[in-house]
């Protein structure tokens, strides 16, 4: 569990996040939903010691962020953020190995090597393995950095907006991937959504956050409503059911 | 062993070959051997300065990638960034205020000044936009130009400019044994770098993506200036910083082989070796028996280099 405790953030002396109190289930995936600016990107860079804690508490399994070791973290929790930013001239197949790093630092096992085919198999990334990330599409950028975050291995995964550039193909696929690993391999996953569909999809819980503050949480079925949804992103929203899952129409 | 370091090693031993059999004194390689004389001349001077300008390419190529991976831009070095002059300008002061200082006590102030001057830079351009990439050297210029203007001043002052000369144009023809032997450490340094070259790597990927690795940012940027400062210190001291050196290595290198320092650092080092004793041979030859400072000749060749690699074609897929 993650558990969250009266985290409030400032930058500048304005209000980034204000009072959040929340526990992040353990196993399954938590999708996290809100406005542009609601404050997901600080509160995932909180959690994952990005940032430092102004007020309030984060606890990862127990082990508070602020205090615990880093490179032992770095064991636990993996995140991808949503800026991976100026990409180096590293190939694929050494940036998805440098996730094995915090695990052998520098000095990689038979297991660290099947980490990372399993991971660039994952996000079909095997046959640009040896290409230079500053050589590659946006999507395909996107993948290697996530794959990255699948090959740490780790019990926590944090993803901000995974789905950002990839196109509907490699979105389920990645989807499907962390919806196994969150059942079979034990491994939960926090995730930063804008397409409420998928949230609706594969979510096992959500929290919707705005203005900085924790909108409401529940159960997928609870939370997108229309509205919830409505309010929460100031519009009117319709939600329909489908095959049995709350599908939001939000282009009509 | 990887192909492009093959090359640079097999190309490393015709320059040695060609720097220890070219100079003012014509030897055959025999006479060289057998001759009292020649052997006199092979220890003394043609093999000392041989290793001086390896060493001194080498290392200053290894500073160059690492600052370049701190910084996280392709176009800085130490001699652009205010680190060579803030160098001279702690042994300028050394010079002035306490010349009986013996050589490493001056080297060490001397990389004192030097980390001090980068941590100034790379504070200065922490507030910049990181969309805007060539503003990282702009600065860097200006803020040297600032420095080194500061350290002529006091140089011409004290009537002490010569100094300046030679601690910023790198030569080796007055390399001897007993006056070069610092260089070695400044090597050792620049091999030790290779014990961290996993940690620099991932430095150049942000600071975010190296906490998110569990990677102590901090402590590797403080590893990574200590050891561009020493380094650049010690060939200041020494024989003078060859420019460019720093920019241009990493970045051809980078080209062909990427970032990751693991696979290209060796490749580095011995391109760095191999062009600035490349320079140093054709200082030789150009003007036989006369001499042209090796930094001169990497100087004009580097700079053109330098600005082909910002305007020039970008790097393709192999
Ligand atoms: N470095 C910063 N300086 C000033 N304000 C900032 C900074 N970073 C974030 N903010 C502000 O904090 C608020 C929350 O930002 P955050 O990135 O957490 O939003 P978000 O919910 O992730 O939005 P998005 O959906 O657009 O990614 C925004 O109003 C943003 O303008
Ligand atoms: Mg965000």
């Amino acid at each position: 569990m993650i558990a969250i405790r009266n985290l409030s953030h400032r930058i500048g002396g304005a209000p980034i996040l204000t009072d959040v109190t929340l526990d992040l289930p353990k196993d399954g995936i938590t999708a996290i939903i809100g406005p542009n600016g609601a404050g997901k990107s600080t509160l995932m860079g909180l959690m994952a010691r990005l940032l430092p804690i102004q007020e309030g508490k984060v606890e990862v399994d127990g082990l508070c962020v602020t205090r615990t070791r880093t490179d032992l973290l770095a064991k636990r929790l993996a995140i991808v953020t949503q800026r991976v930013g100026v990409a180096s001239r590293l190939r694929v197949g050494d940036l998805v190995g440098f996730g094995r790093w915090p695990h052998h630092h520098g000095r990689p096992r038979p297991e660290d090597h099947e980490a990372v085919e399993r991971a660039l198999e994952a996000f079909d990334l095997v046959e640009l393995r040896d290409r230079f990330l500053d050589e590659l599409s946006g999507g395909q950028n996107q993948r290697a950095f996530i794959a990255m975050g699948l090959a740490q291995e780790t019990d926590w995964l944090l993803l901000d907006e995974p789905l950002n550039n990839l196109d509907m193909y490699h979105a389920r696929a990645l989807m499907a991937r962390i919806h196994a690993l969150s059942r079979a391999g034990g491994r939960s996953v926090v995730m930063v959504v804008h397409d409420i569909n998928y949230a609706a999809a594969w979510a096992d819980h959500v929290v919707a956050l705005k203005d900085g503050r924790l909108a409401d949480q529940g159960a997928p079925r609870d939370v997108l409503t229309a509205p919830k949804l409505s309010e929460l992103f100031g519009m009117e929203i319709g939600v329909e059911e489908i095959n049995g899952r709350p599908t939001v129409l939000h282009h009509a | 062993m990887s192909r492009p370091l093959l090359l640079t090693c097999l190309a490393l031993l015709g320059l040695v070959a060609a720097s220890i059999l070219v100079g003012a004194a014509s030897m055959s390689p025999v006479q060289l051997l057998s001759d009292p004389e020649g052997l006199k001349l092979l220890l003394l001077s043609r093999l000392p300065r041989t290793a001086a300008a390896m060493l001194s390419g080498a290392s200053m190529a290894v500073a160059g990638v690492i600052m370049q991976l701190l910084v996280r831009n392709r176009f800085v070095e130490p001699g652009t960034t205010g680190t060579v002059e803030a160098a001279m300008l702690g042994l300028l002061a050394v010079t002035m205020l306490a010349p009986g200082v013996p050589i490493l006590g001056k080297m060490g102030i001397s990389a004192g000044a030097a980390l001090i001057g980068m941590a100034g830079f790379l504070a200065l351009i922490r507030r910049l936009p990181p969309e805007e990439p060539l503003m990282v050297p702009l600065v860097g210029i200006i803020y040297s130009g600032i420095i080194g203007a500061g350290t002529t001043f006091i140089a011409y002052q004290a009537d002490l400019l010569q100094y300046l000369g030679t601690w910023m144009n790198g030569e080796f023809s007055g390399v001897l044994a007993g006056r070069y032997e610092l260089l070695w450490l400044a090597g050792l340094v620049a091999g030790l770098a290779y014990l961290f070259a996993d940690r620099f790597t991932i430095a150049g990927l942000g600071e975010t993506a190296s906490i998110g690795l569990g990677l102590n940012y901090v402590q590797t940027l403080w590893i990574g200036m200590i050891t561009v400062s020493v380094v650049t210190a010690m060939v200041v001291v020494t024989v003078g910083a060859v420019p460019f050196v720093g920019l241009v290595v990493p970045n051809i290198v980078a080209r062909i082989m990427g970032d990751n320092l693991r696979a290209s650092l060796p490749v580095m080092a011995g391109m760095g070796a191999g062009l600035v004793l490349a320079s140093d041979v054709l200082g030789r030859i150009i003007r036989f028996p006369y001499e042209i400072p090796a930094g001169t000749i990497f100087g004009a060749v580097g700079a053109a280099v330098f600005l082909w690699l910002l305007l020039g074609p970008k790097p393709r897929a192999r």
